[in-house]
């Protein structure tokens, strides 16, 4: 399995040298090969005595991460799902991409998406199938921006993946919940423990953080806005990724965490409260659009919502329907996006408004059209897959557990109406796509290109789907108890029959349930015309699209609101701001700790002489503020310095008091030097409350430094290790001099850095003085 | 004496601070070479003042002044010399280059 996971991407590495060939051989025929030979490899798991097998490799042990896999039956219908819709569009795509196009870059990404999507399926390790799951959030954000040059493309590829990683990393941090509480990572331990997940306090965060990844990815409502403006992207892009399988894959993360959350009543109000919402929103926005990829985008919305809120039924009928319309819709949904991507091919435009008639035409592409829409409307007709799924469908609205919580079965009372209101729309809008494009008035006039048929290897995808569609149909039971048993016996955590499906069941409920779809819906299609105003009034002007863009152009600007008010590149400003961190955090930890300290036994007394240095010094230092001669800048600074030489001399450090007074003789002398050529002082022009706050950061942190001096001195903890170096200075180091002992023997390495030091500032001044670029010479 | 002392660099920090908050850069360099006045006494004070005679080894005396932090403020002075230096010429270049020494003239622009 690790070799099927990863096949794609090995071949992926070679694609750059094969697409060097792309004039002679289109490089799509070799990548056929991954998909193709994922499927094969795959399809003997088929077959009425499947038990499921399961790998591991270590990645990262310490973690307890590892490469492992499980294939039971949902992972096997993922799989088969996503090799062998594969191999189909990627043969379709050999047909619909020019070589001009960047072939190696279009097949690159999507052999990285197909291995990010086998990992998702068959991850058994939560944090693999995180990995895997951001990887085709990754590689779909590639793949819908591919014609990168469009603005349309950018913004869709951009959406889409702030919506998607937004759910990822709300996912993640439900991942990183459940391996708390269970103490594993893997999926099958976790379910095996469902009691205790479903028991954790942390159960309704955990809930709502996986649920939000899943619904993101699956688009459900309201976060489904990412889909429509996805379809920017090459269609057998949208064909794979937007109808069979990314968008799937939140269908399967709920469908893999079925087992555990189905405990909870919970599960049931979220998952089926959204899915049948969006089923009933996304239905009625599909009736709204003009763009064939638009109208099958909000259809795979309402699609999709459907399955999410079978899954949150729980009965063992519904999650039977619900496996069951996941692979019956990946195969009209398919072939309907393909023959979307023919129509665009062949007519040079998606716009319905302007299509029509084409039945003659295009026959071929018609007929198939027909076949994929009348099974999505959900036809009663005994060859269309489409209706036994959404009878079943009705079936299941009708037979909900009781539940404790009230909401739950007030919902569960609406669904019924709900599904059939939601399965109206669905009607018409396949009606709509279906007669509006192929039948009616030709206006060949209002296309850029004749329209004709399209070539042969472009049909042969879409016709293997709609084979698909009728072999279903026409035998519903074909892979009933050897392959879809399973599935929703895996989803569902008991065993459970395999339930015949048949396409006539007497006059039951849900015969009179479609029969209204098909009545109402037909009378609303063809009188749509009577129906625009209000399609288009409601809902008018609210959008989530609207939402979506207020939120990042809003978080854009606040950002940059705030980054323009402090970093403004006035130098004082971060200077202030550095040292009102400085005190708020020093100030802040001496009040909490209660560390100010005032208790001194060892106080030298005070004299004269050094009060007298100390005023002279503080006066000097007062002054270097209010002067505004810049010789007596200089000369007053001097004066500190030079007191401070004297206060080591009174200190008893000769030769701080020696080093000190030559320093302060060289500064004095080079400020004098330099500031020759500077301008005078000025007057200092800042207004009064910058002056005060100047001086009120000034005097704290002045305070502060005496603070800590004081507290400093008066918590002495530990013993001076002076008297090592006063003992060893002349045993050790022979010399009678200890500071200068310990400058050059006991800590010589400070000394050899600090001559560096003094090196490099006089290397830097002399290149300052004497490099000029030419400019400047002139 | 040491109470004193910790004002007194206090006080050194203080103007050293509000001359570092000024716009003219000859202020900003009188602000910092007071902030390593202030930082040497620091030191200095912290090391405990007088307990005894110069950290010169003579016979008879057993009571010596702490040589450890005049070895650090030995280095620190000779360091804050190398950087003082090093920023007046600094100072002299970008005034003359730019024909201002005011901080809030001299800001880089996102469009140069």
């Amino acid at each position: 399995m690790l070799f099927a996971v990863f096949l794609p991407v090995l071949l992926a590495i070679f694609i750059p040298f094969f697409s060097k060939w792309k004039e002679k051989i289109h490089t799509g025929y070799f990548v056929l090969l991954a998909p193709l030979a994922v499927f094969i490899y795959f399809i003997p798991h088929v077959g009425n005595d499947f038990s499921p097998v399961s790998q591991s490799y270590d990645w990262i042990p310490s973690l307890n991460i590892g490469l492992d896999f499980y294939l039971d039956g949902l992972s096997l219908l993922f799989v088969l799902l996503i090799s062998g819709i594969g191999t189909l569009v990627t043969f379709y795509s050999i047909f619909y991409l020019h070589t001009s196009e960047r072939l190696d870059q279009f097949y690159v990404y999507l052999l990285l998406f197909m291995t990010a999507m086998f990992g998702v399926v068959l991850s058994d390790n939560v944090f693999v199938l995180y990995s895997f799951w951001e990887l085709t959030s990754i590689s779909s954000f590639l793949l819908i921006g591919y014609w990168n040059y469009k603005e349309g493309s950018r913004y869709g590829a951009l959406k889409s993946m702030l919506i998607t990683v937004f759910g990822g990393l709300s996912m993640l941090g439900g991942f990183i919940l459940l391996s708390i509480i269970t103490e594993t990572t893997s999926i099958q331990a976790m379910i095996s423990q469902a009691d205790v997940i479903l028991s954790s306090e942390y159960f309704g965060l955990i809930l709502t953080l996986v649920l939000l990844g899943a619904f993101t990815k699956s688009a459900q409502f309201p976060f489904h806005i990412w889909l429509p403006d996805a379809m920017e992207a090459p269609t057998p892009v949208s064909a794979y990724l937007h109808s069979a399988t990314m968008v799937k894959a939140g269908i399967f993360l709920v469908a893999r965490f079925t087992p555990i959350f189905s405990g909870s009543d919970w599960f049931f109000v979220f998952v089926s409260g959204i899915g049948i919402l969006t089923l009933v929103w996304g239905s009625y926005m599909a009736v709204r659009q003009t763009d064939l990829k638009g109208i099958l985008a909000f259809s795979t919305i309402s699609q999709l919502g459907m399955i999410m809120s079978m899954l949150g039924f729980g009965t063992s009928a519904a999650i039977y329907a619900a496996v069951f319309h996941i692979l019956n819709h990946a195969t009209f949904k398919g072939s309907l996006f393909m023959i979307a991507g023919i129509v665009d091919h062949e007519t040079g435009t998606r716009d319905i408004r302007r299509l029509g008639g084409l039945v003659t035409l295009m026959p071929i592409s018609a007929t198939l059209a027909f076949f994929g829409t009348f099974s999505m409307a959900g036809l009663p007709l005994p060859f269309l897959n489409g209706f036994y799924s959404k009878e079943m469908f009705f079936d299941a609205t009708l037979e909900l557990n009781e539940s404790s919580i009230a909401f739950a079965n007030v919902l569960a009372q609406a669904i019924p109406y709900l599904a059939v209101f939601g399965s109206i729309f669905t009607f018409v809008y396949s009606m709509y796509l279906v007669f509006g494009t192929f039948m009616g008035k030709q206006k060949l006039d209002q296309l850029k290109i004749k329209p004709h048929e399209a070539p042969i290897g472009m049909l042969i995808s879409p016709i293997i789907l709609v084979l698909g569609v009728v072999l279903i149909g026409l035998f519903p039971n074909l892979v009933n108890s050897s392959f879809l048993a399973h599935t929703a016996e895996a989803i569902y955590g008991q065993s459970m029959e395999a339930k015949h499906v048949q396409f006539w069941h007497g006059w039951e409920l849900p015969l009179y349930m479609s029969l209204i779809v098909v009545s109402v819906g037909a009378i609303l299609a063809f009188t749509r015309k009577y129906w625009n105003g209000i399609y288009s009034f409601i809902p008018g002007k609210l959008s989530f699209n609207k939402v979506y863009d207020f939120l990042v152009d809003q978080s854009e600007k606040a950002s940059a609101k705030i980054t323009n008010v402090y970093m403004t590149g006035s130098l004082r400003l971060y200077m202030a701001l550095i040292l009102v961190a400085i005190l708020v955090c020093s100030f802040g930890v001496l009040w909490i700790t209660d560390g100010f300290a005032f208790e001194n036994p060892k106080v030298d007394e005070i004299t004269i002489q050094e009060v007298l240095i100390a005023l002279t010094m503080a006066a000097a230092a007062i002054c270097t503020v209010f002067t505004r001669n810049k010789i007596a800048a200089i000369l007053i600074l001097g004066v500190v310095g030079y007191g401070l030489a004297l206060l080591f001399v009174v200190y008893r450090a000769p030769d701080l008091a020696l080093t000190q007074l030559v320093v302060e003789t060289i500064t004095v002398a080079l400020f004098l030097l330099c500031f020759y050529h500077l301008p005078n002082l000025r007057e200092r022009t800042e207004k009064a409350s910058q002056k005060l706050v100047n001086i009120i950061i000034s005097v704290a942190f002045g305070t502060l430094m005496t603070v800590v001096a004081i507290s400093a001195h008066s918590t002495k903890l530990f013993a001076k290790i002076s008297d090592y170096f006063v003992e060893t200075s002349y045993k050790l180091g022979g010399g009678h001099n200890i500071v200068n002992v310990i400058l050059v023997d006991m800590r010589g390495i400070d000394t050899l850095f600090e001559i560096v030091v003094l090196a490099i500032a006089a290397l830097a001044i002399y290149g300052l003085i004497k490099l000029r670029n030419k400019k400047e010479a002139e | 004496m040491e109470i004193i002392m910790s004002i007194l660099a206090g006080v050194l920090f203080t103007t050293g601070i509000y001359n570092l908050l000024q716009k003219q850069m000859l202020r900003i360099i009188i602000g910092t070479a007071l902030i390593s006045h202030g930082a040497h006494l620091f030191i200095l004070t912290m090391g405990e003042l007088k307990t005894g005679a110069p950290p010169i080894l003579e016979e008879n005396i057993k009571n010596y002044t702490d040589p450890l932090p005049q070895a650090l403020i030995l280095t620190s002075i000779v360091i804050s010399f190398g950087v003082t230096s090093l920023l007046l010429v600094l100072a002299y270049r970008a005034s003359k280059e730019n024909g201002t020494d005011n901080m809030e003239k001299l800001r880089g622009n996102e469009n140069d």
